[in-house]
């Protein structure tokens, strides 16, 4: 079975380590900060200007100037600091913040990335995720492994303009979980009931099966 | 106004000398932040032809999007552009030119312009549409490209508390863009929701120093939410 997004939101979750500075992108990997395992501190970014970013207010506690960078209401966390743009992106470019996530429309054997921009449809533009993409050394990448129509998304070349340039090194999707190294995908874990022929038929980019690829295992 | 004084009478002295065709920096981020009534008097003013350098264009109703009903914005420098259908329309059918520039480039852009940098290098947006026609050098095996500082006319920016002499404290994440807006306007325009006294403000407090402030006004804010998302109890 594909991973659920809540599944996809845990299996993120695991890669939390204590002490880390972590930036979620929206949507899947900003629920991973639902899960953050037992025993772990991490402190979440949110690149309009906030290190420490705590849960979505109480109906009494909503503050207009206090947002994320989905221009959600937040709260913040313990020991939370603020700060300028500038400030935020240079926390981002100059490589400070330990984990990065965040989805994409296509991922390449080199590390290429496309996740802002599909030619022909309306564009709105990258906000944060080419610096993001840029600056961080500790990437994960939340995607779909294919297309409703079973078109692969982790290709030999992205077709889509890219958001950054080798820069990927790790991939998740609903089906596995990949590295890329040397030009290839390798195939680390798989999910749960899903067999390595069925990933190898939607990897499209050249794709390396250790012996053993064990299943991910959820709590 | 005299001496230090940077404290103007009314919204209409605010922006005057904003004229057609000027680039104006805008602080805020979404909703949040951002200069609301000076927004609404460049709407009253009805100059046309402007460049917007902001982080994004506001909604249909509220913040920057306000100055498309009338087509006052010739071209949009912004992150994101989402959430605003008459910015869709008006750039599908080409009337609204668009220069997507990455968020912390954008960022980095202003405060290079405020600082006196005419340009910088960044790995960000190297091998993408954003890095297409750019100078690119490598420094220690990455490969970096040369971005230029942006200044405006005008900048526009919303601050939480100011003292007479124009020294900004922000609050919380309306800080944003706008304190590098600031420093990257010829003319620089704040409002803000409180003017103190000076020798009110602990001079260790100040987020940035009135040097940079031409302009300043007490205004009151709507202060609109773009995504209000509660938990329960």
């Amino acid at each position: 079975m594909a991973l659920t997004r809540e599944q996809l939101a845990q299996r993120v979750a695991q890669e939390f380590q204590d002490g880390y500075y972590i930036n979620l992108g929206i949507g899947i990997p900003t629920l991973a900060a639902n899960y953050i395992p037992e025993g772990v501190e991490v402190m979440l970014q949110s690149e309009n200007g906030l290190l420490g970013m705590g849960p979505f207010p109480r109906e009494d506690e909503v503050d207009p100037d206090l947002i994320n960078a989905g221009k959600q209401t937040v709260t913040m966390a313990r020991g939370a600091s603020l700060f300028s743009s500038a400030d935020s992106f240079a926390m981002i470019r100059g490589g400070h913040v330990d984990l990065t996530v965040l989805g994409a429309f296509e991922v390449d054997c080199r590390g290429n990335i496309a996740s802002y921009m599909i030619p022909g449809k309306l564009i709105k533009g990258m906000g944060g995720a080419m610096d993001l993409v840029a600056g961080a050394d500790n990437i994960i990448v939340t995607m779909t492994h294919a297309s409703k129509h079973g078109e692969s998304k982790l290709l030999q070349e992205c077709t889509l303009p890219l958001t950054g340039k080798g820069c990927i090194k790790r991939v998740l999707t609903d089906l596995a979980l990949l590295d890329i190294e040397d030009g290839k995908f390798i195939l680390r874990e798989r999910a749960p009931g899903v067999s390595v022929e069925e990933i190898v038929k939607l990897t499209a980019g050249p794709l390396v099966v250790p012996d053993v690829v064990p299943q991910m295992t959820f709590v | 106004m005299s001496g230090f004084d940077k404290v103007v009478g009314s919204y209409e002295e605010a922006l005057a000398g904003l004229e057609d065709n000027m680039t104006v920096i805008a602080g805020g981020f979404g909703l949040c932040g951002i200069p609301e009534n000076l927004i609404k008097e460049i709407r009253r003013r009805g100059t046309r032809g402007l460049t917007i350098v902001s982080n994004n264009c506001g909604t249909d109703k509220f913040g920057l999007g306000i100055l498309l009903v009338d087509k006052q914005i010739r071209k949009m420098v912004a992150s994101y552009v989402g959430e605003n259908a008459m910015f869709e329309a008006q750039m599908m059918s080409g009337e609204l030119e668009v220069e997507l520039t990455p968020q912390g480039t954008l960022a980095e852009k202003m405060r290079a312009g405020g600082a006196g940098i005419p340009a910088f290098y960044t790995a960000t947006g190297y091998g993408t549409p954003v890095g297409e026609g750019k100078e690119v050098r490598e420094f220690g095996g990455r490969h970096y490209i040369l971005e230029e500082a942006i200044q405006g006319d005008f900048s526009i920016a919303k601050a939480w508390k100011a003292d007479r002499f124009g020294n900004l404290v922000f609050r919380k994440t309306a800080r944003n863009f706008n304190p590098m807006a600031v420093t990257a306007g010829k003319i620089s325009v704040v409002e803000v929701e409180e003017i103190v006294d000076v020798g009110t403000l602990d001079p260790d407090e100040i987020h940035l120093p009135g040097i940079y402030v031409d302009r300043l006004i007490q205004g009151t804010f709507e202060k609109n939410i773009e995504q209000r998302t509660v938990r329960s109890a």
